[in-house]
């Protein structure tokens, strides 16, 4: 039976639609933008005349829709593309390291606290969620990272100068805790039915095979979303790696891609700070394309790094996006 | 659990023939003894699942505890430069002390303190008050749109935000508002919608994401765009959780939409909501650094004006000391802990009120 629309419903109706996709696009739009102007010339951005598609010419009054590809030939092969490569490489070794690490921990502690025979197992929840509550701060959180550097470089036989180690060791064993997602996981063990568990052991399991047969294939959901968690924050990470590579301690061999991004930004164009009309000139100077001539797009060459840093999350995003949706809604937080 | 054998308390005397009970406390000294073995032949046994939660523990000690442990260079002198070991001239409660007073030899630190702190309630509240229902509202329209394509659709696009670097978003945002030119697509449109003699036309053309008086707004704004569609996700799930029975009932009843709202969804929505709300509440003043630091680093945000700091939140204030960590830490000391009674006291009413409580 179909029943007849009432008119308040009908526009509440119509306002939701017309409200979502305005949002939808707002939303979109900015990354739409920047794949735009990555393509765009130099006129045509330093003018904001792009809109959405990229537009090319040299002259502000003869710009037409087109596409040019400098500022990825210059990202990719011209003279600060050996930076942007190691950070791109750092930032898939911080990734993908960083990520492991903190699953292993985070799946060990998340299996030992989901059980009931744990002793003290209100005092270990409480250790954990208190880290939610209270923290120490930025001040007190760098300092405790640069001894743990020291540590490091004194642990490596260097003498205890961070600066003789890889700091991306760092960044990837002592960066990345998420309560919250180990909090997820101890969720989804509890609830596994314990009759299943007791099946494995009467068949002689072991803890680590009760954890490995029984426990994640059955939890295999929330693993993922925990994981795409840990790998997505790694990915993004920046400030920390900032504080502790380009500080005291300048390591840009170490440097994430988000870094060198920032980094980029910060020294060659106006978009940060007060226009500084020296930078750009030295910028232009610098980065031309060595034939004299052309000028390569400072703008351009910017929205091509965020392009090159977002692409990697936009191609696996619409497989994750539901694993994501998941674990939201897993986390109804209870203790 | 553990046993007593009688016979572990009594004590025979052959010559009387009689049995004698061992003292009280030996009595509890033994059954303590007892139980201390019990919990340890317990641990011995399970020993693979100690084991399991210690590299979690010595993560969590190593990089979160030890950082609050140098908290307690808060007690000492100005000049001093963290370490709780390395410079042991202790000043007890001075620093905080200088800092509410507002006052004190580093003058420019205590004073940009309350500037700070300020601006960091500020941004959090208004935060609050604009994030914390746009969110629900969003998910109250999704659930009109019946079509699960176009649904899913428009669920991607919003949740996008989310997955980016604040690199990224911050690099965007600049970029749209132009940085410091009028050449960004969103400053052409200011300028072109209000003019370029108006107040904000002005701010547009000199930079309005660096402008004193807009860049709290624009900054609630690019949060609330990055974080809405991505928290309501749980307001979704909670308002497709309602019965269509529930609905159906309401409209025999006679109830239009917006009487199906308020008796029906809001009432079954309405724990989820307390619980988003302590989680908010508790994490109102963790206003993000990053991003505000990305915003304001380099900029003329931060001392324009004499409003010395004006765009910057504690953290970031704090990050900037780099002669005076004490000042600094006890800074954030200070706001972390009344963010702490924050999340513990909306947790606490939260349960008295509606029983509905996170920890």
């Amino acid at each position: 039976m179909k029943r007849k629309m009432e008119t308040s419903e009908l526009i509440f109706k119509i306002i939701a639609y017309v409200f979502l996709i305005i949002f939808a696009v707002i939303c979109v739009y900015p990354f739409l933008y920047a794949l735009g102007a990555s393509f765009s010339s130099n006129e045509a951005n330093t003018t904001g005349s792009v809109i959405l598609l990229p537009m090319i010419g040299s002259d502000k009054n003869s710009l037409s829709i087109g596409g040019t590809i400098t500022a990825y030939q210059y990202l990719f092969t011209g003279r600060g593309s050996a930076q942007f490569w190691i950070s791109y490489s750092n930032t898939i070794f911080m990734t993908v390291i960083g990520t492991v690490w903190c699953l292993i921990y985070s799946v060990l502690g998340a299996y030992a606290l989901s059980k009931k025979r744990l002793l003290g197992r209100h005092g270990w929840n409480f250790f954990l969620v208190f880290t939610m509550w209270f923290g120490a701060g930025v001040v007190a959180t760098y300092n405790n990272y640069i001894d743990t550097a020291e540590i490091f470089a004194t642990i490596a036989g260097q003498g205890g100068n961070p600066n003789s180690i890889d700091l991306k060791w760092v960044v990837v064993l002592a960066m990345g805790m998420n309560a919250t997602n180990i909090i997820l996981l101890r969720n989804a063990f509890e609830g596994v039915p314990s009759e299943i568990e007791e099946a494995a052991r009467i068949d002689g399991a072991t803890e680590m095979q009760v954890l490995t047969r029984v426990y994640l294939p059955m939890s295999r959901a929330t693993i993922a979303t925990v994981t795409l968690f840990f790998a997505i924050s790694r990915w993004n990470g920046y400030f920390w790696a900032m504080k502790i590579m380009s500080g005291a301690y300048n390591q840009s061999y170490s440097w994430p891609v988000q870094v060198f991004v920032r980094d980029f930004i910060s020294t060659y164009t106006s978009l940060v700070g007060e226009a500084n009309e020296d930078a750009m000139i030295s910028w232009n100077n610098l980065y031309d394309d060595g034939a004299g001539g052309v000028t390569i797009s400072t703008y351009g060459v910017v929205y091509a790094m965020v392009v090159c840093s977002v692409v990697p999350i936009l191609i696996v995003y619409p497989f994750i996006q539901k694993y994501f949706a998941k674990g939201v809604n897993m986390g109804g937080v209870k203790e | 659990m553990f046993k007593l054998k009688c016979d572990d308390f009594l004590t025979y005397d052959e010559a009387t023939g009689t049995y004698s009970i061992a003292p009280d406390q030996q009595v509890r000294d033994e059954v303590e003894k007892k139980r201390w073995k019990d919990i340890g032949l317990t641990v011995l046994k399970d020993w693979r699942l100690y084991l399991m939660l210690v590299p979690m523990l010595l993560v969590y000690i190593l990089w979160k505890y030890l950082p609050i442990t140098e908290l307690l260079a808060v007690f000492k002198d100005v000049g001093t430069n963290g370490g709780m070991l390395e410079d042991l001239s202790w000043s007890g409660f001075d620093n905080f002390g200088a800092l509410i007073a507002g006052s004190g030899y580093y003058g420019t630190y205590y004073n940009t303190f309350w500037s700070t702190f300020r601006n960091t309630f500020i941004i959090a509240f208004y935060g609050l008050l604009f994030g914390f229902p746009f969110p629900i509202i969003l998910a109250l329209f999704f659930n009109e749109v019946r079509s699960n394509i176009a649904r899913s659709i428009m669920q991607v696009c919003v949740y996008l935000p989310k997955f980016m670097s604040v690199v990224v978003i911050t690099t965007l945002i600049i970029s749209l508002f132009g940085g410091t030119g009028s050449n960004g697509i969103l400053a052409k449109a200011i300028v072109g919608i209000f003019g370029s003699d108006s107040v904000i036309g002005q701010a547009t053309q000199t930079g309005i994401v660096y402008s004193t008086r807009y860049f709290r707004g624009i900054f609630i704004i690019s949060e609330l765009w990055e974080h809405a569609g991505y928290d309501s996700i749980v307001f979704f799930a909670a308002v497709i959780a309602v019965s269509p029975t529930s609905y159906e009932a309401a409209q025999i009843d006679g109830a239009g939409k917006m009487a199906q709202m308020r008796y029906v969804v809001i009432p079954s929505i309405l724990s989820t909501v307390v619980i988003m709300l302590i989680m908010k509440i508790g994490s109102l003043l963790s206003v993000s650094y990053e991003k505000v630091y990305l915003y304001v680093q380099g900029s003329g945000v931060t001392n324009r004006n004499g409003n010395y700091y004006i765009g910057a939140t504690v953290s970031v204030w704090a990050n900037g000391m780099t002669t005076n960590q004490p000042i600094g830490m006890a800074g954030e000391m200070i706001t972390n802990l009344l963010g702490m009674i924050l999340v513990i006291g909306s947790n606490a009413v939260s349960r008295k009120a509606t029983d509905v409580s996170l920890y």
